[in-house]
Parts: C-alpha cells; sequence; structure tokens
C-alpha cells in the first residue's frame, strides 16, 4: 500500500470462504469486496479449521503476504482443545504461584481463589489414577466426559460410577508411550450439578470474544451474547442422568427435542439475563458475575498468550461457553474456534450478522485493505457492540505516560495502569 | 348528607376496615409486649406504649394501611343503587351486560361441543401426580387442540365501537348519521387535555433525569445513576407507600423495582399469604376447571412464543390457575363495570340457590391475559410473591383494560383519549390514515388492552408500568400510543391501505418509552 494516495474510499477487498453462510457472504458483499477462489491472492480468508493447518504447515510453504489476514491462530488448538486449555491454564496457575503473585491466592482448602474458573478436570487415559483418587473422596458427584476432538455435544455423556470408565482404566495402566491422539482422550469434569435455573430451567451463556493479537493481548466482548436453555425440566436425579435434552445446552441438541420452538429457539439474550438477574438478585451480585465472567475470559487468554503463535496476518473470534452455578460464579466449560455462524431464528440471525459486520471492522479499518504493519488500535467507532476487554499495548502506554506526569508532579495520577493490566474495571 | 357527615362516615368505615384487619391484631400484641416492659410505669403507659410502637415501626405500618385504604376505597358517599357505583350511565351498563352475556354464552357452546364439564374433581391419582408436576406444568399438558380462545382484543374492540349514546338526537342509532368524534369511539366522556396530561406528569419532563434515559451505560454515572440509588435505598428504608411512589416517578433502578412495587400496591406478603397461596394451590389440584385449559392455551399461544417470556412459562401456570380460584378478587366487582359470570350446579339451571360463580374469581380469561403476569417474572422470582403482586395489579388496574365503563381510567376512555390526542397533536396524520380506511385504534387498541406487555421490550414495559403505579393511572398508555404514532409518522404518512400501516407499526419492540413519553408530552 502506497503510503503518497489517500486510501480508497470503499477498498474492494478479496475474500475467500471455506462456508457457504449467508450471514457470511452478505456481509462481505455489502462491503463490495469481491469473493475469490482459497488459491488465489485474497486479503481476508474466512477458513476452516481443517484447512489452517494445511496454511500453516512448514510443508506448505505458504507465506501470506502483508495485506492478508486469516480468522485463525495456527495453534488456536491450545485454547480450543478442551484438554490443552484445561493444561495450559493449570501450567499458567503454577506459574503464578511460583512468581508468588497475589492473582494465584489460594484458600484454605488449597483452592485458588481469583482464578478458579475451570471445573476440576482430568486428561483420560493419562490422569486416570489422578481421578480415581479423586472420585474415591467424593463417591456422590458426577462429573462429565467429553471427548477432545469433537464439538456440537456429540460423544458427551455423564459418570456417576467407576465401572462407566473400565474402557479408560485398562488403557490408563499400560505403559504406551505414545501420546494419545485428540481422538482418543477425554476430558472428564466435575459436573456443575447446582447450575443457575431461571423458570426452573437450565441454560447456558454463549459470549463471544474477538483476538487481534495475543502478545501484546488485545480482546473484545460482544455484548450481545446469548443464554441457551434446556427445552426440558433440570432435573437432578440420577435416573434423568441419561437425558441428554435435560442435560446439555447444545442447540444442535435441543434442536431434535420435541419442545423445541423455532421462533425463539430456546435463546435468551444476555440483557434479559442482566435484567432478570439485577430485578430478583439485585446489582451488586449481577455486576460481580459480570466482572467474573470478563475476568475469566481474560485469564484464559492471558494463560495461553505465551504458547499461541502471535500470527500479525491472524485474529480470531472464540465462542466462550460459560455456566453459571446458583451462587452466581461462572465457570469457563470450552471455547470454539469456530463458532456456529447458522442461524436458528431471525433475531439470531441479525445478531450473527451484526456479529461478522463488526468483527471484520476492527479487524480490518472500514474501507482500508488489511496491513500486517498497522498497530491493530481500531478507533472506537468502529467498536459496534463489541467492548474493549483488554489492550495491553494501550495499558502500557497509558501506564508510562502516567509514570512521566507522577514523575513531573502531577498530584491527581493514581497508577491504575498495574491493577488495569490484572483486573478489567467494571462495566455498567 | 353534607361533607362533614359523609367524612364522619368514611372514618367510620376506615375504622372498622381497619379493626377487622391482621393489623389491627398485631398491633395489639405489640402494644401489649410493649406494655409488659419493665421500664414502663404505669403513670405514662399511654404515652409509654406509644412511643414504643412508634419505635417499632408501627406507626408507618399504619400509615401505609390507611394510605391503601384511602386509595382503593372511594371517598364519596356511596349511591342508594349500588349498580350506580358499578356503572352510572344506563346504555354503558348495558353493552356490558349483553356483552357478558355473549362470552358465557360462548364459553357454554365450547363446553357442549367439546362435551368438557365447565369443573371437574379431580382423581386421587391426578391430583397426586399434578402436585409432583407443579413446577413444570408446562411440559406434558392438557390436550389443547379444540381449545379456542374465548375472545380477542379485536372482538372486544368492536363491542366498544359500538356504544352509542342513546341520548344523542343525532346519534346512528337514532336513525342520524352524524358522528361526533373522528375515530371509532363515539362515546362522550370527559377526558383529560395535553396541558392537564403534561401537568399531571410533569415529573417526566425532559429537564428532570429519568430512570430508562439517564442511567444508561454511556451516561457517566455521577450525572444521576449514582444519586438515584443512593435515594432509592433511603426511600425503601423508610417504607411508606406516598414516598415510594413520588420516587418511582422518575422509575425503579432494575435492582430496586421488586420492593418498590410491593410498597406502592400494599404487599407484604406473611406467613398469612403464604398459606392462603397454598390453599389456592390445592383447590387447583382438586378441581380441573375448563378455564385452566383455556389459560393454558392462552400461555402456549403467547408466552411461550415470546423471545422474551417462554422461560418464565411455568411460572405462568403456577400464579394464572390459582389466581382463577380467587374468591378475594370477587370484592373488585363492587367498582367494576363488570359482573362476575354465574354456571348452575348440574340439573338446577335456574334454580338461584345452586348458583355459583364460575371461575371463582370472576374473571374469564381472553387471549392475551397471560401476557399480564409475563413482564413481572423478571422482578420476583418467587412465586407467592408474584402472585400476590399480580393479584393485586390486577385489582388495581388490569381489569379497567377489559371491562365497559365510563369510568375516565377505563378501557372506553383510554381508547378516546387516544384517539383526541393523536387528532390534536398530529392531525394530518390522523386524516390520512382514516382517508386510507385505517382508523388508528384499530390497531393501537391490542396495546392498549394488553398495557404493552408483550409488544415491547422486556425492559421497556417495566419502566412504563413503573409510571402507570407511580402515577396511578392508565392515562400513560394512551399517551404513549400517541407517542409511537408520532415518532413512526413519516413512514405512516406514506401508506395507502390498513395493511401498509400495520405493517409499519407491526415491530415495536426497539422503542424506548421514556424518550418518547417526553417528546410527545413535553416537546411541543
Amino acid at each position: 500500500m502506497s503510503s503518497c494516495c489517500p486510501p480508497p474510499k470503499m477498498a474492494r477487498l478479496k475474500y475467500a470462504t471455506d462456508f457457504d453462510k449467508s450471514v457470511l457472504l452478505n456481509n462481505f458483499d455489502t462491503r463490495g469486496w469481491v469473493q475469490v477462489s482459497t488459491d488465489d491472492d485474497w486479503n481476508i480468508y474466512w477458513a476452516g479449521v481443517h484447512n489452517i493447518r494445511n496454511i500453516f504447515s512448514v510443508e506448505c510453504g505458504f507465506r501470506m503476504g502483508d495485506d492478508q489476514v486469516i480468522n485463525h491462530f495456527p495453534n488456536h488448538v491450545e485454547l480450543t482443545r478442551k484438554d490443552l486449555m484445561v493444561k495450559n491454564i493449570k501450567r499458567y496457575r503454577k506459574e503464578l504461584d511460583k512468581e508468588g503473585s497475589p492473582l494465584a491466592e489460594k484458600d484454605e482448602n488449597g483452592r485458588y481463589v481469583h482464578l478458579d474458573f475451570i471445573p476440576l478436570t482430568f486428561m483420560l487415559p493419562a490422569d486416570y489414577n489422578l481421578f480415581v483418587e479423586e472420585f474415591r473422596k467424593n463417591p456422590n458427584t458426577t462429573w462429565i466426559m467429553k471427548p477432545c476432538g469433537k464439538a456440537r455435544g456429540i460423544g458427551i455423556f455423564l459418570v456417576n460410577k467407576l465401572s462407566q470408565l473400565k474402557k479408560w482404566s485398562r488403557d490408563g495402566k499400560g505403559n504406551s508411550f505414545v501420546a494419545p491422539t485428540a481422538k482418543e482422550t477425554y476430558v472428564i469434569s466435575k459436573y456443575i450439578d447446582n447450575p443457575l435455573l431461571i423458570g426452573g430451567k437450565k441454560f447456558d451463556l454463549r459470549l463471544y470474544v474477538l483476538v487481534t493479537s495475543f502478545r501484546p493481548l488485545k480482546c473484545y466482548m460482544y455484548r450481545l451474547g446469548f443464554c441457551r436453555f434446556c427445552t426440558v425440566k433440570y432435573n437432578a436425579n440420577v435416573s434423568e442422568l441419561d437425558n441428554m435434552f435435560v442435560h446439555l445446552t447444545n442447540v444442535s441438541i435441543q434442536k431434535t427435542g420435541e419442545d423445541y420452538n423455532a421462533i425463539h429457539g430456546g435463546k435468551w439474550t444476555v440483557e434479559n439475563l442482566r435484567l432478570y438477574l439485577e430485578g430478583t438478585r439485585g446489582k451488586e451480585v449481577s455486576d460481580k458475575l459480570f466482572d467474573d465472567i470478563n475476568w475469566l475470559t481474560v485469564h484464559s487468554l492471558k494463560a495461553v498468550a505465551g504458547v499461541i503463535s502471535n500470527d500479525r496476518h491472524c485474529f480470531e473470534c472464540y465462542g466462550y461457553d460459560i455456566i453459571i452455578d446458583d451462587n452466581l460464579k461462572p465457570w469457563l466449560i470450552e471455547v470454539n474456534a469456530s463458532p456456529s455462524l447458522t442461524a436458528t431464528t431471525s433475531s439470531d440471525r441479525i445478531m450473527k450478522y451484526n456479529l461478522m459486520s463488526d468483527v471484520c471492522n476492527i479487524v480490518i479499518p472500514p474501507g482500508e485493505f488489511p496491513d500486517v504493519r498497522w498497530n491493530k488500535v481500531p478507533a472506537k467507532e468502529n467498536y459496534g457492540n463489541f467492548d474493549l476487554l483488554v489492550d495491553e499495548e494501550l495499558a502500557q502506554a497509558e501506564l508510562l505516560s502516567q509514570e512521566v506526569k507522577a514523575r513531573a508532579g502531577a498530584s491527581n495520577a493514581t497508577v491504575r495502569g498495574a491493577r488495569d493490566l490484572r483486573k478489567p474495571t467494571t462495566w455498567k | 348528607m353534607n361533607e362533614d357527615q359523609v367524612a364522619e362516615q368514611f372514618i367510620v368505615d376506615l375504622l372498622q376496615f381497619l379493626k377487622s384487619s391482621k393489623l389491627y391484631t398485631d398491633l395489639f400484641n405489640a402494644a401489649q409486649i410493649e406494655a409488659f416492659k419493665p421500664s414502663l410505669r404505669v403513670s405514662e403507659l399511654r404515652k409509654g406504649v406509644q412511643s414504643g410502637l412508634i419505635n417499632g415501626g408501627w406507626d408507618r405500618k399504619l400509615r401505609n394501611a390507611i394510605y391503601h385504604y384511602l386509595h382503593t376505597h372511594p371517598q364519596q358517599p356511596t349511591l342508594p343503587d349500588p349498580e350506580h357505583n358499578k356503572e352510572p350511565l344506563l346504555y354503558i351498563r348495558k353493552a356490558q351486560q349483553t356483552w357478558e352475556k355473549k362470552i358465557l354464552k360462548s364459553l357454554n357452546s365450547m363446553c357442549t361441543e367439546l362435551n368438557i364439564p365447565l369443573a371437574r374433581r379431580r382423581a386421587e391419582r391426578e391430583q397426586k401426580d399434578m402436585a409432583a408436576r407443579w413446577t413444570e406444568l408446562g411440559t406434558d399438558g392438557p390436550d389443547l387442540g379444540q381449545i379456542r380462545p374465548v375472545y380477542a382484543p379485536k372482538d372486544f374492540l368492536e363491542v366498544v365501537a359500538g356504544l352509542q349514546n342513546t341520548n344523542y338526537q343525532n346519534s346512528v342509532s337514532n336513525g342520524g348519521s352524524f358522528y361526533n368524534f373522528w375515530g371509532i369511539i363515539q362515546v362522550p366522556v370527559k377526558l383529560k387535555t395535553i396541558n392537564q396530561l403534561r401537568v399531571q406528569y410533569s415529573e417526566m419532563s425532559i429537564n428532570q433525569c429519568q430512570t430508562g434515559v439517564d442511567d444508561l451505560p454511556d451516561i457517566p454515572s455521577e450525572l444521576f445513576d449514582a444519586d438515584r440509588a443512593k435515594l432509592g435505598n433511603k426511600v425503601l428504608a423508610a417504607n411508606h407507600a406516598p414516598v415510594a411512589r413520588e420516587f418511582s416517578k422518575k422509575g425503579c433502578p432494575d435492582s430496586m423495582r421488586g420492593e418498590m412495587w410491593c410498597q406502592m400496591l400494599g404487599v407484604e406478603v406473611d406467613e398469612v399469604d403464604i398459606l392462603y397461596y397454598e390453599q389456592l394451590k390445592t383447590c387447583v389440584l382438586q378441581h380441573d376447571l375448563l378455564v385452566d385449559n383455556l389459560l393454558y392455551k392462552d400461555v402456549k399461544l403467547t408466552a411461550t412464543n415470546d423471545d422474551h417470556y417462554f422461560v418464565f412459562e411455568d411460572y405462568l401456570y403456577q400464579v394464572l390457575l390459582p389466581f382463577s380460584r380467587d374468591t378475594v378478587i370477587l370484592k373488585h366487582f363492587s367498582h367494576n363495570c363488570a359482573t362476575p359470570p354465574k354456571s348452575y350446579i348440574r340439573g338446577k339451571l335456574g334454580v338461584e340457590e345452586f348458583a355459583v360463580v364460575y371461575p371463582p374469581n370472576g374473571v374469564i380469561p381472553f387471549h392475551g391475559f397471560a401476557m399480564y403476569v409475563a413482564p413481572l417474572c423478571y422482578v420476583y422470582n418467587d412465586v407467592v410473591t408474584l402472585y400476590h403482586v399480580f393479584r393485586q395489579m390486577y385489582i388495581q388496574y388490569f381489569f379497567r383494560l377489559h371491562s365497559v365503563s365510563s369510568d375516565p381510567q377505563g378501557i372506553v376512555a383510554l381508547s378516546l383519549l387516544f384517539e383526541i390526542l393523536l387528532q390534536t397533536n398530529e392531525p394530518e396524520l390522523f386524516f390520512h390514515l382514516k382517508n386510507v380506511g385505517c382508523q388508528p385504534l384499530k390497531i393501537a387498541f391490542k396495546w392498549l388492552m394488553r398495557a404493552f406487555s408483550g409488544f415491547l421490550a422486556s425492559d421497556q414495559v417495566l419502566l412504563l408500568w413503573d409510571r402507570v403505579l407511580s402515577f396511578d393511572s392508565l392515562e400513560i398508555l394512551p399517551v404513549f400510543a400517541v407517542a409511537i404514532f408520532s415518532f413512526r409518522k413519516s413512514n405512516l404518512m406514506k401508506v395507502q391501505t390498513y395493511n401498509a400501516a400495520e405493517a409499519v407499526l407491526a415491530d415495536v419492540t426497539t422503542l424506548q418509552v421514556v424518550p418518547l413519553l417526553q417528546l410527545a408530552l413535553f416537546s411541543k
């Protein structure tokens, strides 16, 4: 891009996509962008995760140009595969503990006070013996088994007896030095059996988080997330453990249930959730809940920031799945690299269309061609429905400028910078 | 009776009411406890007990009780004929009676067609089953394929539109062809003018900060929100209904709404109320009423399909089913033009001794009735409180929205107010719409009848109902309806058919209540 000519009014970008979804294509077409094939010189490639491996693989030899951006980080699996996410978060906490950071403070039971946002999880078959030890301590608890390599609720089942895990016990006792592939590994997590119920129904939260850089961390939270409700009444009864409609909130599973309603799709806006919580539980606890959600998002990203290849051509829009328990504590269940772009209801379609539009505006300044040399600080008016969670670069700059001011003798400069990096400020 | 005698009689009635209420017993017990205090001397018994009661907050409770009594009982002398209290105008009374006969006939014919009894005792097993499923009545409900709602807002609009004052020489029923009013309503009811409304709603004027406008996230909280929250806490602590009312005129912060509304309505849930609810629940379990099916169907047709309220489906059944068994509601018929429908025990048709009110609370639900309860689910998550608040809101406000009466708060007057206001504020718009065959009331009526529930976003309905409760008037509803028409005026002026006009106004969920009200009332 030459710097002497003014940028064109509406740059006609070339896009390639692996998805034939209207919410994507309509967005691109409205901007006057032109579709090209994935082998051509595209400016933005909305790729599926299967193709990402090829693009970034060493053998491929494909290098992206300065005016090309792509919608995944090369090794996003560090965050989006269930076992790797847990491994990274556990490692992050241990590191903070070693450093003596106040973030890693533990209570009298050895549980982290500030960083306890994932349910207790073990990898199978590797940690089978550790799991059995924990299970025997509390034999009446329920656990949920999830295959690492699958999505949309496929292959998940609930466990409350060790006999249900015979298959993994044999593998665990073996002496194989071969690291199991994603297909064969499972994670087993403590099932949250006291979820917050609204109208007697269980739900989980789907929030969208856009990350444009990991080092320095730049992430944005979408305001219009939604709650996915189970169509059947929540029942903690043991006999209902097999009824997937009661326990799993994935829309693809709920869609086949008898009571699924295609008008609202079992989806509730986060705004309604907030209205309900403020009205029935009060403002302080409801503000705290949303603060905690922001907190856990930021820390889950910091946990992997060190291992993700911070390729400047990359951005990613994650789908965060969070469950709230009835103490109003949020738990991170998983992070999706490819959140579904299928719209199930008309309001869903509008929301996802706006989501994609806002993502495009933040990642590529409107009207311009992408440029990896850009400092990735979008203008506030392009945020759309996104709120800035953390921009480490900006926060660092602010900290420095405040230190300068403090040295210059300005009396009212409180050094908020350090706290900002650790805890996002309260949003209304 | 002259004024003094009226006042005396009123005080006598008030005292009688207080003496028979639970408050009297509680106060008596508290006074006895005070009297037993060792620090009290016999010579100062009266003063000591009084100050002890005041310290315990009993004076506030007494004040609240008197305030609520004043609010719900008219101060005029009661007229000799009780029918006059319900409705002074004869032709309106007749219209309401005709309408009631029609509804009852429709209900009875549905009964005979489908061969379902109006009421039937449940078998033991069925009772147990229902008790177990009480919190999830939404799943596996009865078969509702054949059930139709008894009437819908458009049917009621026809009744209201047909009202003609027989005293008018020029009215259509007397052979004349001159319509006195441009709109649909032809009843000459005395209404407030726009200036009177401005005075009435002066707390909402543009130069005063309001919840719903000035507490949005992008406005710094020091401007309004923080102080409002502090003031709100003080108001709640004071626990005095008129104070709560004054505060709420500028809207309630979401987290304080529940308590504010309870204070304004005089709802304080204690063990008696909880027991009463359980009693109603037992009635529901013991008998199955046809009305239950109507309520089921209504919920399934309205709330279950609504983005905002589908989550609360089961709560709606837990409120509506007991509601239809609650005979306390019969008391409000003394000032409601309607009369509770009667039914007769099987085989004893016409024999007065065997007449029962059906349904027990005298209210036959219509299409959309469940939506009166739905927004309340965002404010109360305890079913008993939810029930009592809803009941109070019904007998103070909602009943007026579906009975024919000349009361200035009744739906007839509200509809006329809407039409007159629209004609005064937007004469070209009204004229244009009338010319293309679209009477504005035809679109606005369903909004008014449901108090906008289900048409606006959930938080906006609550902001609107804040004003209904705090100003103690439903007049805000037609004012808001006019505001919507004003707001969409440019699109409406382009329409050429009724359907096109309906389409322009079909989706109002994106509208913000408070700014629009301020525009409509105070910007000209």
